[in-house]
């Protein structure tokens, strides 16, 4: 208990000691507001109402969680159905491997010949980068079940189904986690580059746009704002986790 | 008593091949109801095999492999049950449902199974640990709720393979008493894998001495140690004799 108490006193300390220090940066290194604003500055900007901080966080908050759920969906669903199909993951497993391959945000330019600009594209982009991990990591986690459960369940004659549901499915749990860890960081940096390319809302389009006028607090504040929907999501994702994983099967 | 000269299982010429690998050959024994027969050996001498032919996951090549009697009837899909060298519980199970596996597989009914469950588990020494997850167990506690699940459907034949291999030495000696009780108790016919010769001389009623390269059995024969066995048998004169006797077999001495 009172380690715990001590590591979240440490966490608070840190992210404290972290403003202080970019506080006094900015205030003894007397840096000019657009190059680096203080804390203070970067606060102020979300005071400006034509910046449309809500519709923007919705726009991208959108992308990020639309593109993150069906990479969560489609990723699983495929993994699932490698599982049942030894033939189908043959022939499309090092496909999807090179795919993974593929640097997603080239994409981008391509996503927008196809979709046009706005919400979808960028949920696709999202998508399209945080799928890979998912699926991989689940597929993996399907695979790995020991080889003498299978026996001890074979023995008793136990079925294909029972032992999909009874191990394979629950096993996997930890590694779809693993994999959806790593696919909310990344569909956070899909739905960006998606703004940055071609869009007309979010906070990614709302950074281009105030980067013209050297308005520098309100791109930190954009900043700011992108981690705070991320570490949102993040948290969504551990917490479930915490909820369906028991301590010791987690993993990354 | 009558049935007493029934074997439960019996095995004549038994033989496995993997391509060109003979993986035993030869292998012929009896095991009586409610033995506890040790198959003692080096690592490929196919006891590992063995024991898979009797679970029904191998089929055998050659031989005859019959278990059940007409006193003692043996059905494979339900009268089987395994434990292995890790204690392979299931990491989100609380213990409780760990040994309810096989109970759900085979469709047992819930309520009997869970009492049986609880039952198995006090037997093993486990109650109070009902609703622990597996990681709050130490190795040896783990591996008897692993026991207590190969039972927990009641089977005939419980067939162990080097269960207490990966345990230390205080540990494994503690459990090979604690095996004889449970077995006593639960009066089960068992066949116990080890490369441990004195662990396979101290549980066994019989032993079978099986050697590698090729593989194939060398020895069986009865300890005439009485029950219940106590730790200092193992400096007993005969003991002695019994390990010497598997030593030279393996060319140990």
């Amino acid at each position: 208990m009172n380690t715990k108490l001590g590591r979240w006193t440490l966490a608070v300390l840190a992210h404290l000691a972290f403003l202080v220090a970019w506080y006094l940066f900015v205030r003894l290194g007397n840096v000019p507001k657009f190059v680096m604003p203080s804390p203070a500055a970067t606060l102020d900007a979300l005071l400006e109402p034509h910046y449309g901080w809500w519709t923007n966080i919705a726009v991208t908050g959108t992308e990020i969680f639309g593109g993150y759920f069906l990479a969560l969906v489609v990723g699983v669903a495929l993994a699932l159905v490698f599982t049942w199909s030894k033939p189908l993951e043959a022939f499309f497993m090092p496909l999807l491997v090179s795919l993974n391959m593929v640097p997603k945000v080239a994409l981008g330019p391509l996503i927008i010949v196809w979709f046009k600009y706005g919400v979808l594209p960028n949920s696709i982009m999202a998508f399209s980068i945080a799928v890979f991990p998912i699926l991989l990591t689940t597929a993996r986690g399907l695979r790995e079940i020991e080889p003498e459960l299978l026996d001890l369940v074979r023995s008793l004659k136990g079925s294909r189904w029972q032992l999909f549901t009874k191990i394979q499915l629950p096993g996997s749990l930890p590694y779809i986690f693993s994999g959806m860890k790593v696919g909310a960081i990344l569909a956070v940096a899909g739905a960006i580059v998606g703004e940055f390319l071609g869009s007309d809302r979010g906070l990614g389009y709302l950074m281009l746009q105030v980067q013209v006028t050297l308005d520098t607090p309100a791109m930190f504040m954009a900043v700011l704002l992108i981690t705070v929907i991320g570490m949102v999501l993040y948290g969504i994702v551990l917490a479930l986790e915490r909820l369906l994983v028991p301590k010791d099967a987690r993993i990354g | 008593m009558r049935a007493l000269a029934e074997p439960f299982i019996h095995l004549a010429g038994v033989a496995k091949v993997y391509g060109q690998h003979r993986a035993i050959s030869d292998a012929s024994f009896d095991v009586m109801p409610g033995e506890l027969v040790s198959l003692v050996g080096p690592s490929g001498c196919g006891k590992s095999t063995l024991l898979k032919i009797l679970a029904g996951l191998h089929a055998h090549d050659g031989g005859e492999v019959q278990i059940g009697s007409p006193s003692h009837p043996f059905d494979p899909s339900k009268d089987v049950g395994m434990v292995f060298q890790a204690p392979l519980l299931l990491k989100w199970r609380r213990v409780l449902d760990n040994v309810l596996l096989p109970a759900e597989i085979l469709g047992l009914p819930a309520a009997q199974s869970r009492e049986r469950a609880r039952d198995l588990l006090a037997l093993v020494g486990l109650a109070g640990n009902e609703d622990k997850y597996p990681y709050e167990l130490s190795g040896g506690m783990q591996q008897r709720a692993a026991i207590a699940r190969a039972l927990v459907h009641d089977p005939k034949l419980v067939l162990m393979d080097e269960p207490f291999g990966a345990l230390d030495a205080l540990t494994r000696e503690k459990m090979n008493l604690e095996l004889l009780r449970i077995w006593k108790e639960a009066g089960k016919t068992i066949v116990f894998v080890t490369h441990g010769i004195s662990e396979a001389v101290f549980l066994g009623t019989r032993v079978i001495v099986l050697t590698a390269g090729p593989a194939r059995m060398a020895d069986n024969f009865v300890v005439e140690l009485a029950y219940p066995r106590t730790l200092d048998m193992k400096t007993h004169e005969r003991f002695g004799e019994y390990t010497r006797r598997v030593y030279r077999l393996l060319g140990m001495e």
